[in-house]
């Protein structure tokens, strides 16, 4: 783009940003109506200053001289790190590894805990006998886990998969159970007296009733799979995200502790952007205003 | 009593029903008898926790019955039937299906498990077609329940039940949500129906013009324990328009009524005690 292009687009933007700004200024009383409503452009506007300010006052902090470099890099440290990164070791490399796993570990859960979670949320027995045992293991620390995961399963692949799984699949199955006894009771005996039968039941009403709280479960739930990572690639791996914030910290890269973290927040703001996205586009009916 | 009579469509024999047991179980039906004809218009009003609601769903087969019976043409009711179709108040339609979607969710089952010949199919759309047409849902045939008002959304819900001919419309408290005005053109609406489709209809309420003019019997219930207390032969002819509401015998009726519910439910404002109160009251202000 040459220069007087730019010069122009930024120029527009600023201008825009100025009658955003004033808007915003006109109605401020307004925006501070409890459960009030914001426009599109100002809700992204003040997104973008919330992220903007933190970076702010961490490069403040970060030149002032306060604290040493070493304990609190600044953000140009970070970034001049991630490109390093990204030139002499395999940033991509890492990122697409971490990706995997912590796809692989979701969605195992995933395909056990939904169908055990309707049946949970559908049939008492179940429930009676499932829901206690769940909410038990589920405050078992999954790092704990790890010792008997590698005696298990070895400490190929499969070992950081199944750490992240211990780590979602219990929450997940209680979550689903939750969402399925949210279907209102109604819809179900309205399926009763129109003369479905029980798998028509769970199939037509019952799984098609939850299907928004469930995805919203998934969305959730792929947010703790990501912090889960670092905890998983603890196993005896030696590439990862998380694996590079373990050995950073082994050899006080506190930059590079930074970028792995920053990276892997980017990269779970990303995807749960995709969820609300799918979520928008799967259930047209949930976003017609009334 | 039941007879064999071929004009009985519901029979009522000795029904009770206990909620929960020992020392907190609750008799919310104790003792019902009661003859229901085909194609007769039957309202249940009286005050909350008389059982109405409960009696309603034990006809339906949704809930059963501590001891007794309740008859369908001579045969024991024992669970949920297409032949006996039911009416929420709210929230039993399927947000995630279009109206007309709705509507042919009971063929959708049957097409589901049955082999129906394309005749069959072409029927149900056609009887789907006239609801539309009948309920006034032709030009939101599209939109998700959600788009609509309260009104048109049991309009859907009244086609869903009717789509698949039931015998008995069960209806619980359907137009409760609505505004008066949306109720009025419901009425007449359920009364043309009703007529047209030779429904034997099943309508609680808590609201008593409402029971006298869409009823031909009106059933008073009595709470704790939940029992018939009265019941009344509506003495309106038998085309009603809303004029009559304002005609002697209605009101006399509705008077009769309100103060028998009133009665059952041993509710009376006590104004000798509301005084006093009030005095006290703005004593401590002061």
């Amino acid at each position: 783009m040459p220069p007087s292009r730019f010069l122009f687009y930024f120029g527009a933007d600023l201008r825009s940003i100025q009658s955003i700004f004033s808007t915003l200024k006109a109605n401020w009383q307004s925006l501070w109506v409890i459960r009030g409503s914001l426009s599109h452009q100002a809700y992204w506007l003040l997104a973008l200053a919330g992220f903007v300010l933190s970076i702010t006052a961490w490069w403040l902090l970060s030149v002032s001289g306060w604290v040493e470099k070493v304990f609190m890099p600044g953000p140009l440290d970070v970034l001049s790190r991630t490109l390093a990164w990204f030139k002499d070791e395999s940033l991509m490399g890492d990122i697409w590894i971490s990706t995997y796993r912590v796809f692989a570990g979701f969605a195992l859960s995933a395909i056990l805990a939904i169908p055990l979670g309707v049946l949970i949320g559908t049939y008492q027995p179940m429930k009676a006998m499932f829901e206690p045992l769940m909410d038990f293991i589920r405050y078992m620390p999954a790092v704990a886990f790890i010792p008997l995961v590698m005696l298990w399963v070895g400490i190929e692949e499969s070992s950081k998969i199944a750490i992240i799984f211990i780590g979602t699949f219990f929450q997940m199955v209680l979550m689903v159970a939750e969402d399925i006894r949210r279907v209102p009771m109604n819809q179900i005996e309205a399926a009763h007296t129109m003369g479905a039968n029980k798998s028509e039941i769970v199939s037509l009403v019952i799984i098609q009733s939850a299907k928004p709280a469930l995805l919203d479960t998934l969305r959730v739930t792929m947010g703790w799979a990501w912090t889960y990572l670092v905890v998983a690639e603890l196993v005896a791996a030696n590439s990862g995200l998380g694996y590079s914030i373990l050995r950073a910290q082994r050899f006080m890269q506190t930059d590079k502790i930074f970028a792995g973290i920053i990276l892997i927040g980017l990269i779970g703001l990303a995807i749960d952007q995709l969820f609300r996205l799918l979520h928008r586009k799967s259930f047209p009916w949930l976003y017609f205003k009334s | 009593m039941y007879s064999e009579n071929n004009m009985t469509k519901i029979s009522i024999v000795s029904a009770h029903k206990t909620f929960g047991n020992g020392a907190d179980s609750v008799i919310a039906l104790q003792d019902i008898h009661l003859d229901i004809a085909n194609s007769e218009f039957v309202t249940f009003v009286g005050a909350s926790g008389c059982g109405k609601s409960t009696l309603l769903r034990c006809i339906g087969g949704l809930e059963s019955l501590s001891s007794g019976q309740i008859l369908q043409d001579g045969a024991v009711i024992n669970q949920p039937g297409v032949d006996r179709a039911m009416v929420f108040q709210n929230y039993s339609l399927y947000p995630w299906l279009s109206v007309i979607g709705n509507i042919k969710f009971s063929r959708r089952l049957k097409t589901g498990r049955e082999n129906l010949s394309s005749a069959d199919v072409e029927a149900a759309s056609g009887r789907a077609d006239c609801m539309l047409e009948l309920m006034g849902l032709t030009h939101v045939r599209n939109s998700y329940p959600n788009q609509l008002s309260g009104g048109m959304q049991q309009r859907v819900a009244i086609s869903r039940a009717l789509m698949s001919r039931p015998q008995i419309l069960l209806m619980d408290e359907p137009f409760g949500a609505l505004d008066a005005q949306t109720r009025e053109v419901m009425h007449d609406l359920i009364l043309y129906v009703s007529k047209l489709e030779k429904t034997t209809i099943i309508f609680v309420t808590h609201d008593v013009e409402e029971a006298i003019y869409l009823g031909q019997r009106v059933v008073v219930m009595a709470p704790r324990p939940g029992r018939i207390d009265s019941i009344y032969k509506v003495d309106l002819p038998d085309k009603r328009d809303q004029e009559m509401k304002h005609s002697p015998q209605f009101l006399q009726q509705k008077r009769e009524i309100l103060t028998r519910i009133r009665e059952t439910a041993g509710m009376h404002t006590d104004y000798e005690l509301l005084e006093r109160m009030t005095q006290q009251v703005q004593n401590q202000a002061l």
